[in-house]
C-alpha cells in the first residue's frame, strides 16, 4: 500500500488533515497542537505544499491513536467560519443525509 | 436450517478470540493500521466515512429466528439501532466501535454466525436463492452444496490470499433469483440427458469498473467432483491473475483476456491432474452434510383455506398477497416476502424491533426460519396460507408490509456516499425520493415489474449494471452526476444495462426515471409487457429521445 506520504499532494487552497480515531472510527481533525479534535474549527489550516506534507507526516506518525490521515480542502467564510470543502467532507462532519428508519423512543 | 456441529462451534469460537487478541493490539500499538488492515478485512471490518463498518456473513441467505434476534441485539447493543442487508445476503453494521468489535463477534458466535471472509482478497459468502428448498420445480436444495462449499473455502490456506475478492453463487432453479451470471463462479444445479444431477459452471462474471456476464465453461460436472472442479478453476485464477493491477485483478478479466476457450482448457489440465483425489466427494459426505439440514414437519393443508377466502375481499390485503406471497412446492403453505422498501426509507435496512418482530414471526408462521434475499428483503418460507392475513396484520403494525415487492419501488441501492468511503455520490437519498415519487401503488402496479438499481460508484454493490434501470452515480467538478442505463436484468437471461446517454445531475435523476417511465407506458406493446422487454424489442432509443429531447 502506498504511504500518504508518497502520494503527490495538491492543493488548491485552504485545506486540513482529517481521520478517523482508531478506537471507534470518529472523525478526527489534527491541531496545531499536534492532537486530534473532533471539531473541525479546532483543525490546522494548511495553505501550501509544504504545510500540508508536514501536517500530514506528523499525522501519519500518529499510528495508534488515528487511521488513513489525509488532507481535505475547507472553506474560510467571512468571518473566518471553517467549513467542509466538498460533500464527502460535509458528510463526514456533519453525518448521513438521508432519513433513517424510525427508532423507538 | 443447518446445525453446526463441534467443529463449526469450535472455529468460530478461536476465530473469535483470535481476533480479540488482534484488536487489542492494535490499539495498544503493538500492531500498526498497515499490519491490522489485512486481519480487520477478514473478519468483515471496514472502515468508512463515520465509523468502522462491520459486515456479517449470513450463509446462502438462511437465519434462524434465535440467530436474527441476536443480530437485534447487536444493531441495539453496539451500534446506532439498525442493520443494512446487502446485495450479497450480509448484514452490515455501519457505526461500529473497533473496541468492542470482540463482543459483538463474540455474541454473535453463541449463535453460528460469523464474519469470517466477508471481505478481503478470499472466498467470499456464498449465496444461493432465498427460496432455497421451498421454491417448486427446484432440482434439490442448492443450500446443501452452498454449505459444502461454504466448508471447503473457509480459511483455506491455498485461497485465502487470492489476486482479489471471489464470490460463489448457487441456484437449483430453472429462473435464476441468485443472480449467478454476475458472480466469479456461477453454479446451477441441473439434471444432464442420463436424468443425473449436476452443475453447470459460469465463470468470470461480474459487475464493478468491467462488468461482464458469467460464461459456461462447463455445462454439467457431476456433484462429486463439484470441489475438485472448482478447485481447478481457483488454482488456474490463482496463478495467472494479475495482482499488479487491482482493477484488472479479478477472475473475470483473466477470463476475457485469455478467452473462455483457453481459460478453461487451462482449467480442464488442472482438473483432469487432480480429479480423482480427496477432493472427491463420496455420497457420505454429502449426506453427512444433508443430514444436518433440518427441514419442517409440513402439514397436509388445503390449497385455499377459509382465512384466505375471507381475507380476498380486503383490497389492501389482495394488493399486498400479490406482489408478496409466492407458491410453495407444499401445498397450502406460501413464501412471503417482507419488504425492507418502505416509501422513503433506506433500501434493506431494519431497525432492531423490525428483526426481533420478524423473529417472532417466524416462530409464530415460519417455523422459526427467516431468509435474506440478494434484493434485500427478507421472506419467511414456510407460511401456511391460513395464516397470511394474520400474519400481513402483524407485519403492517412493524412497517414490513410495504405492497411493493418487485414493483418500481422496490429498489437496490448501496450505502452510497452517506456512509461509504469509496462512493463518489449518494444512492439512499435517489432511492428515497424514487420511493416517493412511486408511492402511488396503482401506477406502481400499472407499470409492473420493474427493478431500479443504484451504486454510488464504479464498485457497483448496488448492481446498477442488471438493473432494468441503473443508476451509477460519479462525481464531476465536485458535482454528483449519475449515468442511466436501461434493459439490464440478474436473471437466467441476464445482461448489462446499455447507457442512454449523458449524466444527469442528482436533482434530476427522479425526473429522467419518470420520463423513462412514461415512455415505457407509452411504448408497451400491450400491458403486461415487462420494461426490460419493451427495452430489448426498441432499443435504448425512444428513451433516449424521451429523456434528453428537453434536456
Amino acid at each position: 500500500m502506498t504511504s500518504p506520504l508518497e502520494q503527490k499532494i495538491r492543493i488548491a487552497g485552504p485545506s486540513i488533515v482529517t481521520a478517523n480515531r482508531t478506537s471507534d472510527g470518529v472523525v478526527i481533525y489534527r491541531t496545531a497542537a499536534n492532537g486530534w479534535s473532533t471539531s473541525l474549527p479546532d483543525a490546522a489550516i494548511v495553505r501550501t505544499v509544504e504545510e500540508a506534507r508536514a501536517l500530514l507526516a506528523e499525522s501519519v506518525a500518529d499510528d495508534v491513536g488515528a487511521v488513513g490521515p489525509y488532507i481535505a480542502p475547507v472553506e474560510i467564510k467571512d468571518g473566518g467560519k471553517v467549513k467542509p470543502g466538498n460533500l464527502r467532507e460535509h458528510i463526514r462532519l456533519k453525518g448521513v443525509t438521508i432519513d433513517l428508519l424510525p427508532l423507538p423512543a | 436450517m443447518y446445525a453446526y456441529d463441534e467443529l463449526d462451534r469450535t472455529l468460530i469460537n478461536e476465530r473469535v478470540e483470535e481476533f480479540r487478541d488482534q484488536v487489542k493490539r492494535r490499539l495498544s500499538g503493538e500492531l500498526t493500521e498497515d499490519e491490522f488492515k489485512m486481519l480487520r478485512l477478514q473478519n468483515g471490518v471496514y472502515l468508512q466515512l463515520h465509523a468502522y463498518m462491520f459486515r456479517v456473513a449470513i450463509p446462502y441467505g438462511t437465519l434462524s429466528s434465535k440467530q436474527l434476534r441476536r443480530l437485534a441485539h447487536v444493531a441495539r447493543r453496539y451500534d446506532r439501532g439498525y442493520g443494512h442487508f446487502t446485495t450479497r445476503q450480509n448484514i452490515q453494521f455501519n457505526w461500529i466501535k473497533l473496541a468492542e468489535l470482540p463482543d459483538a463477534l463474540a455474541d454473535l458466535a453463541e449463535v453460528g454466525i460469523h464474519a469470517m471472509q466477508t471481505s478481503g482478497n478470499n472466498t467470499r459468502n456464498v449465496t444461493s436463492d432465498q427460496w432455497a428448498g421451498v421454491a417448486p420445480g427446484e432440482i434439490e436444495d442448492p443450500r446443501i452444496w452452498s454449505e459444502l462449499l461454504r466448508q471447503y473455502t473457509t480459511l483455506h490456506p491455498e485461497f485465502s490470499f487470492l489476486p482479489r475478492k471471489f464470490k460463489f453463487a448457487i441456484t437449483a432453479s430453472a429462473h435464476d433469483r441468485a443472480a449467478i451470471k454476475v458472480h466469479d463462479i456461477g453454479l446451477r444445479l441441473h439434471k444432464n440427458a442420463q436424468g443425473e444431477t449436476g452443475f453447470e459452471v459460469l465463470v468470470g462474471g461480474g459487475l464493478g469498473r468491467t462488468p461482464f456476464i458469467g460464461k459456461t465453461i462447463k455445462p454439467f460436472v457431476p456433484g462429486r467432483d463439484l470441489l475438485s472442479y472448482v478447485e481447478a478453476i481457483l488454482r488456474v485464477y490463482n496463478q495467472y491473475g494479475r495482482r499488479d493491477n487491482i482493477y484488472k485483478a479479478r477472475i473475470k478479466i483473466l477470463v476475457h483476456e485469455l478467452g473462455i476457450e483457453k481459460f478453461a482448457a487451462e482449467v480442464e489440465d488442472e482438473w483432469l491432474a487432480m480429479r480423482d483425489s480427496a477432493l472427491t466427494l463420496d455420497d457420505a459426505v454429502v449426506e453427512e452434510i444433508r443430514s444436518r439440514f433440518s427441514y419442517p414437519a409440513y402439514q397436509k393443508l388445503p390449497h385455499m383455506p377459509e382465512e384466505l377466502k375471507q381475507a380476498a375481499h380486503d383490497p389492501l390485503f389482495e394488493r399486498w398477497r400479490k406482489n408478496s406471497v409466492f407458491t410453495h412446492k407444499v401445498q397450502g403453505y406460501a413464501i412471503v416476502t417482507l419488504s425492507l422498501k418502505p416509501v422513503g426509507g433506506p433500501p434493506g435496512d431494519a431497525t432492531a424491533e423490525q428483526m426481533d418482530a420478524v423473529a417472532d414471526l417466524a416462530d409464530k408462521y415460519s417455523f422459526g426460519e427467516i431468509r435474506v434475499g440478494h434484493e434485500q428483503n427478507l421472506a419467511l418460507p414456510h407460511v401456511a396460507k391460513r395464516d397470511l392475513p394474520a400474519l400481513w396484520k402483524a407485519l403492517d403494525k412493524v412497517g414490513l408490509a410495504t405492497p411493493n415487492v418487485n414493483l418500481v419501488s422496490d429498489i437496490i441501492a448501496c450505502p452510497g456516499l452517506d456512509y461509504c468511503s469509496l462512493a463518489n455520490a449518494r444512492s439512499i437519498p435517489i432511492a428515497q425520493e424514487l420511493t416517493r415519487r412511486f408511492a402511488n401503488h396503482d401506477t406502481a402496479d400499472l407499470i409492473g415489474r420493474l427493478h431500479i438499481n443504484i451504486s454510488g460508484c464504479i464498485n457497483a454493490c448496488g448492481h446498477h449494471h442488471v438493473g432494468h434501470i441503473g443508476i451509477l452515480g460519479v462525481e464531476k467538478n465536485g458535482e454528483e452526476f449519475y449515468q442511466i442505463t436501461i434493459g439490464g436484468r440478474a436473471d437466467e437471461n441476464a445482461e448489462l444495462g446499455v447507457l442512454i446517454g449523458p449524466a444527469v445531475p442528482y436533482g434530476e435523476v427522479a425526473d429522467v426515471v419518470e420520463d423513462i417511465v412514461e415512455a415505457y407506458l407509452a411504448l408497451r406493446a400491450r400491458p403486461d409487457e415487462l420494461f426490460v422487454d419493451t427495452v430489448k424489442r426498441l432499443g435504448v432509443e425512444p428513451f433516449r429521445e424521451r429523456v434528453y429531447a428537453t434536456r
